[in-house]
This record gives structure tokens, sequence and C-alpha cells, in this order.
């Protein structure tokens, strides 16, 4: 397919050193009520080319509001320091022009909801088409029409020209997520970010959706950044996770690392709590308490105040990332002291 | 042995058509026993929430039966239906549209026992010993849900559910909105309950690792019908309908072999002929097309409504004019 000749078809192994999107001390905050709002606290990390990482993280974690961080969609109240290193651009001190000019071209978005993205009222075929032409890639109407249906196909939709002609209420959600990615790769992207894209789908659904961003990945060698709250998405997909709560990143590694040797009591309690085949009703390793609530300000470590393995200095001492291995980090002091190297709490067999 | 008495919901042949010409319900039958979880899985549009308000009687059916302890669920009216409804509570999905925002918890649940004609002197202590039993206090019954967190607010619910001593409580899709480290509490709770208090659950839900976990028995429903009938362990280790197969190989971080569904859900208000899940089956016959397969004995206690399952067909691996001899019929013994 002609889609593969682009830009970002030739990924030499150095590519893979070089990190297309770096993130750095990333914090960004709100005022509600007059009062600060810190929905996301100092985020670091990095993106390579044809990588997928995932941000795990329930309910107020922020890592939907890193994401449209990343994309500067937070809106005009927001507080957005650190930086955010496209290739060599920084897209926080980038003017809004410019900024525009490479949202949905070299970085793109898919929403959670394909619903809400699209427009009711117009046919699908043109809303891919307009972004092709807003972005010059394709010059005339007819050369973006036949590109959009090469898009559509491209996202396994089985009768482009019907579904370039219908209306998204015509349309099934899985299909309209696909059109959703369709219009997201239409230029290529460098990096695609997607906010919980299968979190509205049927299961049978969200595996072929899953598939489809693999296989895309694959072919064009684009950068995924998913963000979900489900981890059996994460372990399905990730090359690297990184573990969001309250606002910060706690566990950042290859996600079999992480997922599978976690080293920071939340992903250790999170993964615990998912129902497993075999466990007895009503066994299920609760985790008490709730997650805070977006912006909650913290002396110590956020998780302390549920986390089974806190001891006193936890409740003063805000926790910053340590290395447990090459590329594994984890925010928890208590397990991963230097004192305490081999922890054996949760190692698991190798 | 199972005996009648054992069977506390019985529903049988529930048909629904809506108005767009949608089938949402086409020939569901069930049973709920005294003291288990029924869970339903499937995937939206299958018809499972349409068959949950069928048996809480918000929704009429067009045609079937509804038996609740031995009564007759549908042609009940006043008195009758209020003692009916007493004894069989809802718990939403959603506890933050399904509670009054405008009302604290404690009065919320007082209108259920209100609507009960439970003696006004007695509700606070009961409100107090609901909220304390899901695992709130007396002083969450004076919040308003807007102050309470989605894991405090669904517990909530579950008082409520509770207040009038109920014996079945439909739970469609109850913690589905929840993070997962709040569900799995809530989940330890209704089984706390359920143990404690001996009460039966029809748990709806289209995820399908809780539903493995909080349930006696599963049914799996696909486009309005039921497909397979089983234990919550035999299901899960040995589904015997090709969308049970489907749907288990679908779920992220499964194993085993890998069946994906063909194409997409065929539109409910013009489904295929014979078998619904035909068009996205990897095992479709010609019979399927014209045939409509019948829930039949699969091995013991697991029912499969597959023209693979025709025991002519297992035997002789032809024959297509072999008609399953099984009635339609839920489990009526294990």
């Amino acid at each position: 397919m002609s889609v593969s000749a682009a830009p970002t078809a030739t990924v030499p192994a150095t590519s893979a050193e070089s990190p297309v999107l770096r993130v750095e001390s990333l914090s960004t905050s709100f005022i509600r009520r007059g009062k600060p709002l810190q929905a996301v606290r100092d985020v670091s990390f990095e993106l390579r080319a044809g990588e997928t990482l995932v941000l795990l993280g329930e309910s107020g974690s922020g890592k939907s509001v890193t994401a449209r961080s990343i994309l500067r969609l937070h809106g005009k109240q927001a507080t957005v320091t650190g930086s955010v290193m496209l290739g060599d651009v920084d897209l926080l001190t980038l003017g809004d022009a410019p900024m525009r000019n490479l949202r949905g071209s070299r970085m793109a978005l898919v929403p959670q909801d394909p619903n809400a993205s699209l427009d009711p009222l117009r046919r699908v075929g043109h809303q891919i088409a307009e972004v092709l032409q807003l972005h010059g890639i394709s010059s005339s109407r007819s050369v973006a029409r036949a590109r959009a249906l090469e898009l559509l196909s491209l996202v396994g939709i089985p009768d482009p020209p019907r579904v370039f002609a219908s209306y998204p209420h015509e349309l099934s959600g899985g299909m309209r997520q696909r059109v959703a990615i369709a219009i997201a790769i239409s230029c290529e992207p460098t990096v695609l970010i997607a906010d919980e894209p299968t979190t509205a789908l049927d299961v049978t659904v969200q595996a072929q959706i899953l598939r489809l961003f693999q296989d895309l990945q694959h072919r064009l060698s684009t950068a995924l950044l998913l963000v979900t709250h489900d981890v059996t998405v994460a372990a399905e997909i990730a090359d690297r996770v990184g573990v969001m709560y309250a606002g910060q990143i706690v566990e950042y590694g290859p996600a079999t690392e992480v997922l599978q040797r976690p080293r920071h009591p939340y992903t250790q309690a999170l993964l615990g709590a998912l129902p497993l085949p075999g466990m007895a009703r009503g066994s299920l390793r609760a985790i008490s308490g709730a997650p805070p609530v977006a912006g909650t300000a913290f002396s110590g470590c956020s998780f302390a105040d549920r986390c089974g393995a806190a001891v006193e200095s936890c409740h003063q001492q805000a926790p910053v990332l340590i290395t447990v291995q090459r590329d594994h980090r984890a925010a928890c002091p208590v397990l991963n002291s230097p004192s305490n190297p081999a922890d054996s709490s949760k190692e698991g067999s190798r | 042995m199972i005996t009648r008495s054992d069977v506390l919901l019985d529903a049988t042949d529930l048909q629904k058509t809506f108005g767009n010409g949608v089938r949402a319900a086409d020939g569901v039958s069930l049973q709920v026993r005294r003291g288990e979880t029924l869970g339903v899985v499937g995937e939206s549009g299958c018809g499972k929430s349409t068959t949950a308000k069928m048996i809480l009687r918000l929704l009429k059916p067009d045609s079937g039966t509804i038996t609740f302890g031995g009564q007759n669920l549908l042609s009940a009216t006043g008195s009758d239906l209020r003692a009916l409804r007493r004894r069989l509570q809802l718990v939403p999905q959603n506890p933050q549209t399904s509670f009054n925002p405008r009302l604290i918890i404690r009065s919320s649940i007082e209108f259920n026992l209100r609507a009960h004609n439970y003696a006004r002197s007695g509700w606070r202590d009961r409100v107090d010993g609901l909220l304390t039993r899901v695992g709130l206090t007396a002083e969450h019954g004076d919040s308003f849900p807007h102050e309470m967190s989605g894991g405090q607010l669904q517990r909530a619910a579950i008082a409520r559910a509770l207040a009038t001593d109920p014996e079945l409580v439909v739970c469609d899709e109850a913690v589905s909105a929840l993070d997962k480290s709040v569900q799995a509490q809530v989940l330890n709770l209704l089984a706390d309950l359920q143990q404690e208090l001996g009460i039966s659950y029809l748990f709806i839900s289209h995820d399908l690792s809780v539903v493995e976990h909080i349930s006696d028995r599963v049914l799996v429903m696909y486009l309005g019908r039921v497909v397979e009938e089983a234990s919550a362990e035999t299901l899960y280790t040995a589904p015997g309908h090709p969308y049970t197969r489907t749907l288990l190989s679908s779920a992220p971080g499964y194993t085993g072999e890998h069946l994906p569904p063909q194409g997409e859900p065929p539109n409910p208000a013009d489904p295929p002929s014979g078998c619904v899940f035909r068009t996205r089956c990897p095992w479709v016959m010609d019979r399927c097309v014209t045939e409509r397969p019948l829930l039949g004995v699969a091995k013991q206690a697991q029912y499969v409504a597959c023209h693979l399952n025709d025991p002519h067909l297992r035997d002789t691996t032809i024959s297509s004019s072999s008609v399953l001899t099984e009635p339609i019929t839920s489990s009526s013994d294990s």
C-alpha cells in the first residue's frame, strides 16, 4: 500500500535509539474555584518510533490530561510547565498556528468516543478528505477522495465506497472508531495518541481495534501513546507502561517488567485486585479507600493512605522514581530501598 | 436434586420487539435459584438489559411468562405487585444518575422504605444499619451524592436495594463504572452479603472476568437470544457455543487459540435468518442459514444453541434434515 511510502517509513536502527517524543517534567494545573488544582505532576517519559507506551491509571490519575497537554488541547485555563519535544521542537513554546498545523499531521489523536468526535451531519468520507486537504496532502478533491478510500481500506473497512458515503450514525461503534483512526493516520503522524480508544467498544470489537493499532504501527512505524484504565489492554499492546496515580507516574518500565514484576505497591495492588479464573468469590484483594480526586495535594506519597507497605516517612516525604533495573523505575523507597535490594515480596520467578 | 421450590425466578420464552423493529429478546428463558448468582454476559445490543427490565416489570414483554417465588409476576397488580417488588430489587449501573442529586443519601434510601410501608419510626436505625453493613458510616447518610466517590455511591445503591430485604437483586452492570481498585471491594461486598443473607443475584455485565468471578451459572446472549448456558467453570474452561468461544478469545490477555469473530455485529433490526451468529461464525454451515438452532443439552448442565452440537451431526457427520430433539429449556437440573 502506498501509505507506507512515507517519510516515516525509513526507520533505521538508529531511530530506535533517539526518541521521537520526549516529555520532561510535564506539569498541568487548572484553576478550580479560585484554587490551583494540579492534575499532572512532573511527568517524564520518552517514546521511540514504532513503540507503544501505555499510560495506565484510574479515574483522576491524570492520564488523559497528560495526553491532552502534549497535544496542547488542555484549554485556556490550564498552566502547563516542563517540555514536550517532538523531534527538536518544543511544543509548549510553539506558536498557535504552527501547533495547529502540526496537530493532525505529525501528531494525531484517536479519541475515546467517535460519536463525539465525528460530525454527525457530514458524510464520513468528506471528514477524512477534509483533513488531507487541510494539511496539503491532497490538493484536489478527487485525489483526496481516492486517498480517503485507501485509508478506509487500510483500517480494515470492508466496503470503503459505501462507508465513504455514509453518515456516522449509519455505522457501528467499531466502524466509527476505525474511521476515527483513519482520520488520525491520514497524514502519517510520527506520534499517534489514543485516549481510551477501545473503552466504549464491545470486547470482540476491542480485540479487532487493538490488532489494527499493532498492524498500522508495524506498517507505518508510528509511535503510539495509548491511555487506558484497563490493565489487560496494557498487557496486550504495550511495549512500555507508565502507571499513573494522583497525577504522577509511580512506576515506569518495559511492560513485561512492570506487569509481571511490579515494584510499586499501587501497581501490585491494582494487579492483585483483578478477578482471575479460579479465585473464590469474595476473596478479591481489594485496595481499601478510593483513588484521590484529581488535584488532591499530598505532603508525602500519594498512595500512602491506601498502601499496605507504608511506613511513617511515606506520609512526610514525597518519593521519587528509583531505578530498580535498567529501564524500570518505581517511586517507592520502601520496596526499593538500597538496604532492601532484593525485594522478595513480589519477585516473580523468572 | 433441584426441586421446584428452589427456583426463585422463572422466566420462559420472553419476547420483546421494539417499535423500530429491534427484537431485543427472542425467546429468552432463564431461572434463578435461591441463593445463587446467575450471570448474564453479552455485548451491547444483545438484550441483556431488556431482559432485566422485563424481570423488574419496567418493560412489558410481548409474550412469555415470569414467575417469582411461584407467583405470576406479569399479571400481578396493586398490592400484590408491590409485595413482589419489595422482594425484587435493582442495583443500577450508574449511581451518579440513580440517586436524586438534591436529596441526601438517607432520604433516597428512606424512599424505598416508605414505598413499602415500613414504619417511619424505624427508618433511622434501619438506614444506619444498612449503611454500616455496606461499609459506609451513618454520617454518609447525610451526604449528598456529589460529595461521595463512585465506590461509596455504589455501596449506598446496594444499601438502598437491601433496604426491603429482597430475595433477588438484579445488578445491571453494577460494577462497570467503577475503577478496578474499587470494583474489587464492591464485588467482595456483594459476595459477603449473599453468603450472609442468602440473596440471589441476577448479575448482568459485559465484563467476562467479573461475571466469571461472581457467578454460579452464566447465560451468554447474542442478538436477543440465549446461545449458551452453563456453570461458570464449564463456560470458561470448555465453552460450547462458537460465539462464547470468540468472546472469550477476544478478551485481552487471552492465551489460548485466537478465534477472531468475523466482521461486524449485524443490524439488530434485521437479524440474520436461521442462526443469528452465522454471519460471524468461523464454523458456519448451510444449515445455519435456514434453521434456527435451539438451546439443547451439550453436556451435563451445559446448554448450547448451535447445530454443531446436534448429536446426529456429531455422530454421523451428515444429515442436514435432522432436527434437534431437545426442547427449548433452560437448565432445570444440575
